[in-house]
């Protein structure tokens, strides 16, 4: 009842959506239309909105123009999938400590941590480099995967601690009644409960780093072969003939395969953030 | 008895400290060591030829200069115009997609691309939309009447500015959305039945009961928000490199292109410096700010 809505409102409702949706989704129905224009009427001018000869023969040339296509979107898919897990390993203990423990310096350690997301790879760029070129990690996959991991590692703890906080306290003190061990307790009882929590921050860690690869990846990789995305399509815009329609439909093939895994997720991922990921 | 909970205690302390030194001893070689070193950089008059310390040289010398005013000022205009915006979209987007209409499940899909994709594909898809020749927004205008001729959105200071701004929006406003939608649904429904037995209507039920109940995440949000749209590179990078004429060079590009492309290291470590003195001020300032309002809206 309360939910009911009169036509005209649901018709407003319905326009709103539309004009929102519209903004959110523009650029890819620009990029969808540039490639499927040949390239001589690409640059056509006025501009038409429809031409007679649309095609999708750039899908198949982009193949050939852009080599490594493949090797771009597996390396995207690689370098965010270890900077997940990797940033999970360092995120879960430390997160249930937050949630659980009192220790001495807790807010302080804590405060560090948030403190953190104010300084993005940009800022440190330089000492950054040179931190990696110490290790002996320029030009490989770990050059883009640790700074990764180190700016995503404070949002994890933030995101995973409130998940944490919401599990009922009891069934931990009947493990431990029962005599089971901490770390035991934290196996067996908190981290199978926690298992929707977890998968939220995964994906929410996933995103940052699929979405965020392209400074790490021009700056500290010079290895073509290793290049994600971003950073190997960005190589061609510099181009002096750039065949544009190519470039937009290999953009929008490079992020089909992370977009299919998005729509089976996104229900877990609203889900999830409602069930307190956010809510203090 | 007591003896007892105080080792308890303590050894509670020690499994603590062990489960959070891993991402702290990550976390110090990777930002705090690097962050020291920019420190110590940001006194140096350093190249690719060596480093020599030169005092608060590169500290006076932006002070003085007009064009770093410039820089700033233009930096937090980009930060709360953007994060402002962000806010807004994101509000009424949240409250579209919590509306009780059909489709919204697909709605909701619909609006995750800009946040799940590389920042920098959809950048490339913004960089067509604003070409004046080829692009939809520029043709548009043309067949509506609205421009006289192809207009070049990136090649004019203020447009410059502006369309970047937009994209910034672009990509900021589904995250927001996503997370205020999240905060609309934790609200309990019985607030709302019991307003609207007494008659509430739907604006007065939004304004006294939604808006009050997810201050908290929309506080949180804003300042999260505020710090990645301060330093947000990509887009700004992508789209002008800071141009045309500097009119879109905020702090974090000034940093970038003066430490990079310039290899003026020390000067770019003095810029970056900054940065964290002005986003730490800021943030401690919010702080501030956000304590009085969670006292204001009896939230702990």
């Amino acid at each position: 009842m309360m939910d009911r809505y009169t036509i005209p409102q649901k018709i407003g409702l319905y326009i709103a959506v539309a004009i929102f949706l519209t903004f959110i989704l523009l650029p890819f129905f620009e990029m969808f239309m540039a490639s499927l224009r040949p390239l001589e009427h690409l640059f056509r001018s006025p501009y038409q909105f429809w031409s007679e000869d649309f095609s999708f023969q750039a899908y198949s040339d982009m193949w050939e123009t852009v080599p490594l296509l493949g090797r771009y979107i597996f390396n995207s898919i690689y370098i965010a999938s270890m900077v997940t897990a990797i940033t999970m390993a360092f995120v879960v203990p430390a997160a249930y400590a937050f949630a659980r423990m009192d220790f001495p310096m807790k807010s302080a350690t804590l405060g560090i941590f948030l403190a953190v997301n104010m300084f993005t790879g940009a800022v440190l760029l330089i000492p950054l480099y040179r931190v990696l070129r110490t290790l002996g990690l320029l030009n490989t996959y770990w050059a883009m995967i640790v700074p990764g991991v180190a700016f995503l590692i404070p949002t994890g703890i933030w995101l995973l601690r409130s998940y944490l906080e919401k599990i009922p306290r009891e069934l931990e003190e009947a493990a431990y009644v029962d005599g089971a061990s901490r770390l035991y307790t934290l196996r067996r009882v908190v981290l199978p409960l926690a298992v929707p929590g977890l998968i939220v921050v995964g994906v929410a860690v996933f995103i940052g780093a699929y979405a965020q690869q392209f400074l790490f990846a021009i700056t500290f990789n010079q290895t073509r072969e290793l290049q994600p995305l971003p950073a190997g399509l960005y190589e061609f815009i510099g181009y002096q003939s750039v065949t544009w329609n190519e470039m937009m439909a290999a953009a929008l093939v490079g992020v089909l395969p992370v977009m299919v895994i998005f729509l089976f997720l996104q229900k877990y991922l609203v889900a999830g953030l409602t069930a307190g990921a956010v809510k203090e | 008895m007591a003896e007892r909970t105080g080792r308890r205690k303590l050894s509670e302390a020690w499994f603590a400290w062990m489960l959070v030194a891993p991402a702290i001893l990550f976390i110090a070689v990777i930002v705090a060591w690097p962050l020291a070193e920019t420190i110590r950089l940001s006194f140096m008059e350093a190249d690719l030829g060596g480093e020599e310390f030169v005092g608060t040289a590169n500290y006076t010398d932006l002070l003085d200069s007009r064009n770093f005013h410039e820089t700033v000022v233009r930096t937090f205009y980009w930060m709360f115009l953007s994060v402002g915006l962000k806010l807004i979209l994101g509000l009424i987007g949240a409250t579209l997609l919590n509306a009780a209409i059909p489709g919204r499940a697909l709605f909701r899909v619909l609006v995750m691309p800009p946040w799940v994709i590389p920042i920098a594909i959809g950048c490339i898809g913004w960089l067509w939309l604003y070409n004046g020749y080829f692009g939809l927004l520029s043709g548009l205008g043309q067949r509506l009447g609205i421009l006289d001729g192809p207009f070049e959105f990136l090649a004019y200071k203020q447009s410059a500015f502006y369309s970047a701004i937009v994209t910034d929006v672009w990509v900021g406003t589904p995250m927001v959305t996503l997370f205020l939608l999240a905060a609309m649904q934790g609200v309990s429904r019985d607030l709302y039945e019991a307003a609207w037995v007494d008659g509430a209507g739907r604006w007065y039920r939004f304004r006294r009961i939604t808006i009050p109940q997810i201050m908290p995440v929309i506080v949180s949000m804003a300042l999260l928000s505020a710090i990645w749209t301060f330093n947000s590179f990509e887009i700004i990078w992508i789209l002008t490199e800071g141009g045309p004429r500097g009119a879109t060079t905020t702090l974090i590009v000034d940093t970038y292109k003066t430490a990079i492309s310039n290899y003026k290291f020390g000067e770019g470590a003095a810029r970056a410096v900054i940065i964290v003195i002005l986003l730490a001020l800021f943030s401690l300032i919010y702080l501030f700010f956000l304590n009085k309002v969670n006292r204001k809206y009896g939230v702990k």
